[in-house]
């Protein structure tokens, strides 16, 4: 079987370029089904949902796989100091220094704050921090994020959980251009077929949760993305054929140059 | 501030506006993807209900959309029954001559000791109104007391000053529910004949002052069954979507509370039972459903006072919070369970009753989905 390139982020090695959220799912059990199918190694934890300070909570318990890496995030904070408070409760709490930056002061659409994020960013890089930034898809933020030390840019496809794909396409592709750090397309995919378009453009990984905590089957549905992103980064290794928007005209215009 | 939003309104020509929608209106509205005030008009008006599967089912869908697979536990904490107003639907109203109890500390951590063996993590404190005992000062220290054993703190008291707010939310309070019961003038003067709670005009400007305290969240909501529910509705949506864009930092959830049977204790007045604008169940699922088709992100709200059969049955149509176990006396749980209950509840199921019945309908009940550690920047 034809394997595809594995992913280093922050040193560390990943064979599956499919990161997956914890929130939506009907139970715990359930969630830590659909992550084992999913076959995802990187999964975020948000921090409101769990028992900071409690023995057993029922998330993290459903978590303990050695294949998956946790990812906490600050959902729910509003300001950098916030975010770094809470980045530090989590570190502490859950031992380990991967974090998922998430300032969305904005409860209706939860689009994150990109003067917060940057902010807070580079405070967390100097305290040591993994940082895993989800923002908009700016180019010129993602290279200040970039920077500051982020271990990757995470720009949204779309609102979070709107499941609308790829609307930010055009600026995805300049980030993935000129990123010098991975570019995790975070927010919005929907379906398989979103996913296997950001990896084909290139994007090197995916985060998925609404999508598949959501689906009648999230087992199923999180199979049918693993595949999707394993098609995906292989067309994109493979390189695309061109696509056309003409048919070859029988008699080229330039042919005349041939004579 | 809300009140020239308010102004700008008439209340004949709100209701006339929506009973005069049509099954066109109706169809406009359900095609849409975003939809505005006139399609929530169009949505809870009579003309709607021929189309109540289909919003059930968009309803359903925007909501899995958005809290997924979900609902969240919470529970009320009654801290006080005293009372300065009279409010002539309430158990605790000043004229109904029930003892009276407020809740020292040694009685709040017993109640606690009891909401913490049902599992709960997100508390609703209530109380009357009575500034000399129950005031800012009362309600600080309780919330102080209540902070390290619930993640969510959400209080529902009387209005406050903006001021007073921000103490409280320096103290750990998260969010404020505070309901306008009717946005008819008229009717609110006669349902609030006598203390603070008269002034229609402050009570109106509360969602205001909360917003400038920088309140993590707010809850609006009338009383249905002391006007025209329709019209009352379409103001808490119209009231929404000014806060929503004024203070868009804040979160919202509404909730819909119909009218229970109250004990009128010695009062002679034996009005209270007699209102004559209820809703039927029919109409509820219709409200619960355009408010979700209306807003998508707004948390919709049900608690104990509705039957059994319904809450089984609209978890899956766009609620996305309920209680369980709720008493509505100062000192229910343990302290003093005889004292009378502010209204009478239907569904006595406990929370892990309820918990199951929410895990058979295939969702989640969520009972920590807060933190105290997020907020941060409020308590510097």
């Amino acid at each position: 079987m034809l394997e595809t390139s594995a992913l280093t982020l922050a040193g560390k090695t990943f064979t599956s370029r499919l990161f997956t959220g914890t929130g939506k799912f009907n139970s715990a059990g359930l969630m830590e089904d659909a992550l084992l199918a999913s076959g995802s190694e990187l999964v975020t934890v948000a921090l409101k949902r769990v028992d900071l300070g409690g023995q057993q909570d029922d998330i993290l318990s459903h978590l303990n796989h050695p294949q998956f890496n946790l990812l906490p995030n600050t959902s729910g904070v509003r300001t950098a100091k916030e975010a770094i408070f809470a980045a530090q409760l989590a570190r502490e709490a859950l031992e380990t220094n991967w974090l998922k930056l998430e300032i969305h002061p904005d409860p209706k659409y939860l689009l994150p704050d990109p003067i917060e994020t940057l902010k807070a960013a580079e405070e967390l890089v100097k305290l040591g921090f993994i940082v895993l930034p989800y923002i908009h898809a700016d180019p010129v933020l993602c290279k200040h994020l970039e920077e500051v030390g982020t271990a990757a840019v995470m720009p949204l496809g779309a609102p979070i959980g709107s499941n609308k794909g790829l609307r930010t396409r055009d600026f995805l592709e300049i980030i993935i251009e000129q990123s010098k750090v991975p570019v995790v397309v975070d927010a919005g995919i929907g379906s398989p077929s979103h996913a296997a378009e950001a990896m084909e453009m290139g994007a090197d990984a995916v985060l998925v949760n609404t999508a598949i905590a959501v689906s009648e089957n999230p087992v199923q549905m999180a199979q049918a993305f693993k595949l999707a992103v394993e098609a995906g980064r292989m067309a994109f290794e493979a390189k695309l054929a061109p696509a056309k928007n003409f048919a070859e005209a029988s008699s080229p215009l330039t042919a005349f140059l041939e004579d | 501030m809300f009140g020239e939003v308010f102004n700008q309104h008439n209340w004949e020509a709100v209701k006339s506006s929506i009973y005069g929608k049509t099954a066109v209106d109706v169809e406009r509205a359900l095609a849409k993807e975003k939809r505005n005030l006139e399609d929530f008009k169009a949505l809870i008006s009579p003309a709607a209900m021929p189309y109540l599967e289909q919003m059930a089912r968009l309803s359903q869908a925007a909501t899995l959309k958005r809290f997924g697979k979900t609902i969240q536990m919470y529970v009320p904490l009654y801290l006080s029954n005293e009372c300065q107003n009279i409010c002539t639907y309430c158990a605790f109203s000043l004229d109904n001559k029930i003892r009276r109890r407020t809740l020292t500390d040694d009685e709040i951590l017993k109640e606690v000791a009891v909401l913490k063996e049902m599992g709960y993590d997100h508390v609703l404190l209530v109380t009357g109104e009575a500034n000399h005992t129950v005031g800012v000062p009362y309600l600080k220290n309780a919330i102080e007391l209540l902070r390290p054993y619930f993640s969510h703190i959400a209080m529902e008291v009387q209005p406050l000053d903006q001021d007073e707010y921000e103490t409280l939310i320096a103290a750990g309070l998260n969010t404020v529910l505070v309901y306008q019961e009717t946005y008819h003038e008229g009717n609110y003067k006669i349902h609030h004949p006598k203390g603070n709670k008269s002034n229609f005009n402050y009570r109106l400007a509360t969602p205001d002052r909360l917003g400038r305290a920088g309140v993590h969240k707010m809850g609006l909501g009338v009383l249905i069954g002391l006007e025209d529910w329709r019209s009352d509705c379409f103001y808490t949506a119209l009231h929404l979507n000014y806060l929503e864009k004024t203070y868009w930092q804040t979160k919202y959830s509404i909730s819909f509370p119909r009218l229970r049977p109250i004990e009128v204790g010695t009062n002679e007045n034996t009005s209270h039972k007699s209102f004559d604008t209820y809703m039927s169940d029919k109409e509820l699922v219709q409200l619960i459903c355009a408010y979700r088709l209306f807003n998508e992100e707004v948390e919709l709200s049900m608690s104990t006072r509705e039957s059994e059969k319904f809450r089984n049955n609209v978890i899956k149509l766009g609620i996305t919070s309920i209680s369980a176990g709720s008493k509505t006396n100062p000192g229910g749980y343990v302290v003093e369970p005889q004292s009378l209950e502010q209204f009478e509840i239907s569904d006595e199921r406990s929370p892990q009753e309820i918990a199951r019945m929410i895990r058979l309908q295939g969702y989640e009940p969520v009972w920590k989905d807060w933190d105290h550690a997020l907020e941060f920047s409020n308590k510097s």
